[in-house]
């Protein structure tokens, strides 16, 4: 462990070295106006939000194509079935639902032009835009919009496809333009699960049909392995938009080819570069870091010895350095959180690092410790899903910042099935390094630490709790609900749940022919604004 | 012909014991096919549903018994991780056909360059005994084999594509678009796949050589008068080359069923990185497909070699 800690250390300072020789470098050493700018944007403080598009250069100007590198194949092309973020990202392209994000993290009006929301909650009424038509060339007709939710409800065939969307009692056409849905009970988040598809009624059973949706772009092919390729929606609803005539979504296998194929120009646009990549990049290239949607944390098993002591697991947070953890695993581009909440999340995000601070306090682990029991510590295995380099790295620090107050820390490297099987859903571990990706909704984040959630993989058990999250649900606008959101922030940092670590950046490399590119708070990659520069 | 029946059996035999072995490996591993799907989004109602669809809520011999019996009739299945469409999941000879064409002309590509390079350079080896050269080559040919491919897919990288620029690494062309473009790029995996076996073939063809050189016939050609030349390519290379065949057998079985690291280095969307991929995400069809496949080139290459054995020297077929 020792001599990887070294060579990270040794990176570390290579990284330094390259960036002028200065512990500071990241904030004043490299040319490029619009990558310092972010970088040092997010780089502790979180001052402001990163800018929201790449900075404009040129006319937009109509045809063209783009190559965007991605990361993993396509799970599925039914958009109602994929459920992993890398499909997600390339779908939002082909598929709309009656609402969907923008770059700002609202929702806005997409197949619907208007929606309104009973007073109860259980009633939502969408007025559907005239004019959209699928990629087929057919409009969007009331039946194709009951048929796609009564689908991902479970009304249909009695399996939900999106869990959220169970709750949807009835889906009933009141005239061609109004669809009114529903719901058992009101839940002031349910409204950003109507993001889910529209798609052509029937076209999810029928035989062998290709993907059509509303998005700016239609499906032309898909090859496993290699990718899959878009073209410029002709009808799209939006006026003016999309610019760009083709769009491949081409499946990079690692990040070094994809430094190389962005070097080269077969690909365009890269978001996962990681951060001593981006300062290979010469100014062929705009650097962009943005915050991810991902709330990474050491995952503490509660209901496992000797972890199922507080004071233990607050020894563990007093004794882990976020702030190095950062710097090593990110070169100091994520941000450092200590609640579950994504600072993103404005409205709901609570400031905690004061609580148990953001770098070691040895002393204070130590005494924890002995109070619980255990002044020459533990042993700790700390499973780590190995195709997360990144997790890795981060385990790689902790594991030799435990050691310094005595916790015998070891990492145990289990391929992404294993956890799934036996940590995510079996539990049986005491410590993980991982995260959450979270699509929106602030509930979400909270949602799996009830006693009871099938989601609460760290047997988190606190009653007030529970009870607090029970009538934040109770609350119907969102406003109301963040004090509620805050307190259950703070029942898990007093409780030391688990170690939230920090929000990695996405590390955006676009080719300087093109410009117009959105950043989402979401995962998505939205092709529609982005256009070559003349 | 009764040779024939016994090596066909011998085929059938061990590609029954493969697919035991595959599926047997598929129950022991944690975590199955939807859990790889549904991931983290899992609920049991889609778990359940998802299994049934796929046929593995069904004890396994069933499930193995059900997948041999489509298998016979011709019927490889359908992928559980790959879509063809929005409804239908890529046909497993589908996905394989698809993926086949890079590894075979890959293999195509790399036997060639192995054929071309390691002859000429085998019989200038066995010449040039007690020179300069014959320490060069030693040197040369014992670096290389130490080298394991995926590390020399990576050097290959660096120099040709990085400082060189004479292809773009990762930007596979395919077979499909620009068919002179794909063999292009092919061309710097199959040095990587190559060179280790050049240096394998030539050393052995030059010790080979050196053998026959010892033999009373040699002599004989020599006393009868028969130039330097003759000797060496109508007597000497003749036979040293018997043994260089049975060799080159292997390495086609080899190259044909292992291209899988290369691949992964060069960004191949061969048959290698589908096998890969596909045990990961538990697409049992696909990587059980796969195994047999690759089970059957190396038994079936290893028959052909044991077949011109015979075309090259009749006095085998009489022992």
């Amino acid at each position: 462990m020792k001599k990887r800690l070294f060579s990270c250390l040794l990176m570390a300072l290579l990284t330094m070295a390259a960036l002028g020789g200065c512990a500071g470098g990241t904030e004043e050493s490299s040319g490029d106006k619009s990558s310092t700018e972010s970088l040092a944007g997010s780089n502790g403080t979180q001052a402001g939000a990163p800018t929201q598009e790449s900075t404009a250069s040129g006319e937009p100007v109509y045809g063209g194509s783009a190559v965007v590198g991605i990361q993993q194949d396509i799970d599925s092309l039914d958009p109602h079935k994929a459920t992993a973020a890398g499909t997600k990202e390339v779908l939002f392209n082909i598929f709309e639902g009656l609402v969907k994000p923008d770059e700002n993290g609202n929702l806005i009006n997409a197949v619907a032009s208007d929606y309104t929301i009973s007073e109860d909650g259980l009633v939502y009424t969408f007025t559907l835009r005239d004019n959209v038509k699928f990629h087929n060339g057919n409009a969007v007709t009331a039946e194709d919009v009951k048929y796609s939710l009564e689908r991902v409800s479970g009304l249909l065939d009695g399996t939900p496809l999106i869990s959220t969307m169970s709750t949807i009692q009835a889906v009933d056409i009141l005239d061609e333009n109004t669809v009114q849905v529903t719901v058992g009970s009101a839940n002031a988040e349910l409204l950003y699960s109507f993001t889910a598809a529209i798609i052509p009624a029937g076209s999810g059973e029928e035989e062998a049909v290709d993907p059509i949706g509303t998005g700016p772009f239609s499906f032309v092919s898909y090859t496993p392995q290699e990718g899959i390729v878009v073209a410029k929606n002709a009808d799209y609803w939006q006026e003016g938009l999309p610019y760009l005539d083709e769009v491949t979504f081409k499946i990079v296998t690692s990040a070094d080819t994809a430094l190389l194929e962005l070097q080269s120009g077969s690909i365009d646009i890269y978001p996962y570069l990681t951060d001593s990549q981006s300062q290979t990049l010469g100014d062929t290239h705009q650097v962009i870091a943005s915050p991810s949607n991902v709330v990474q944390a050491l995952f503490l098993n509660n209901t496992v010895a000797p972890l199922d002591d507080v004071k233990v697991r607050q020894a563990i947070l007093y004794a882990i350095d976020k702030d190095s953890v950062n710097d090593f695993v990110g070169g100091g581009s994520g941000t450092v959180i200590s609640s579950a909440m994504l600072p993103t999340l404005k409205d709901f995000y609570v400031d905690l690092n004061d609580v148990y601070g953001n770098t070691a306090d040895v002393e204070k682990a130590k005494k924890l410790l002995t109070e619980a029991g255990y002044p020459d510590g533990f042993d700790l295995e700390i499973a780590i899903p190995s195709n997360y380099e990144f997790h890795m790295q981060t385990g790689e620090v902790i594991v030799e910042q435990l050691k310094a107050v005595g916790i015998n820390a070891t990492i145990n490297a289990v391929e992404w099935n294993t956890w799934l099987t036996d940590i995510y859903n079996g539990r049986q571990y005491a410590a993980t390094i991982s995260g959450i990706t979270c699509d929106q909704t602030p509930g979400y984040l909270l949602n799996r630490f009830q006693t009871e959630s099938s989601k609460n993989f760290i047997n988190f058990r606190n009653e007030e709790y529970d009870k607090t999250y029970l009538e934040a649900q109770g609350v119907q606008d969102m406003a109301g609900r963040s004090d509620y959101y805050a307190e259950l922030q703070q029942i898990l940092v007093d409780e030391a749940s688990t170690a939230f670590l920090q929000v990695p950046a996405n590390i955006t490399a676009i080719s300087k022919r093109l410009s117009g590119y959105k950043f989402y708070p979401v995962y998505v990659q939205d092709m529609s604004t982005v256009y070559v520069v003349e | 012909m009764k040779y024939l029946g016994k090596k066909f059996i011998t085929l059938i035999i061990t590609l029954f014991v493969v697919s035991v072995a595959a599926f047997l490996a598929f129950q022991i591993i944690p975590g199955d096919v939807v859990t790889s799907i549904l991931g983290t989004e899992a609920t049991p109602e889609r778990e359940a549903k998802l299994r049934a669809e796929l046929g593995l809520d069904q004890p396994p011999v069933k499930r193995y018994v059900n997948w041999m019996t489509d298998v016979l009739q011709g019927d490889l299945g359908v992928s559980y991780r790959y879509s063809k469409n929005m409804n239908e999941m890529m046909p497993v000879s589908e996905l394989i056909g698809d993926k086949l064409p890079v590894t075979l002309w890959l293999a195509a590509l790399s036997l060639v360059l192995i054929v071309v390079v390691s002859i000429p350079l085998g019989v200038l080896w066995a010449r040039s005994r007690n020179h300069f050269l014959d320490a060069v080559l030693g040197v040369v040919t014992q670096t290389s084999m130490a080298i394991p491919s995926f590390f020399l897919g990576i050097l290959v990288t660096y120099l040709f594509g990085i400082v060189l620029k004479w292809f773009i690494p990762g930007g596979y062309v395919s077979y499909r678009e620009n068919f002179g473009a794909f063999l292009g790029y092919l061309v710097f995996p199959a040095i990587s796949i190559a060179i280790p076996k050049i240096a394998m073939t030539a050393r052995f063809l030059r010790n080979s050589m050196l053998t026959e050189m010892r033999s009373d016939y040699v002599r004989t050609a020599y006393s009868k008068g028969c130039s330097d030349r003759r000797v060496m390519y109508g007597h000497v290379l003749r036979n040293a080359l018997m043994p260089v065949v049975t060799f080159l057998g292997m390495i086609i079985a080899e190259i044909v069923a292992g291209s899988i690291v290369v691949e992964q280095v060069f960004g191949l969307p061969g048959v290698g990185r589908l096998l890969i991929s596909s045990i990961s995400t538990r697409d049992f069809p696909v990587v059980e497909i796969l195994i047999l496949y690759i089970t059957f080139v190396v038994i079936f290459v290893y028959f052909l070699v044991d077949v011109l054995y015979r075309v090259i020297d009749p006095r085998i077929s009489n022992r």
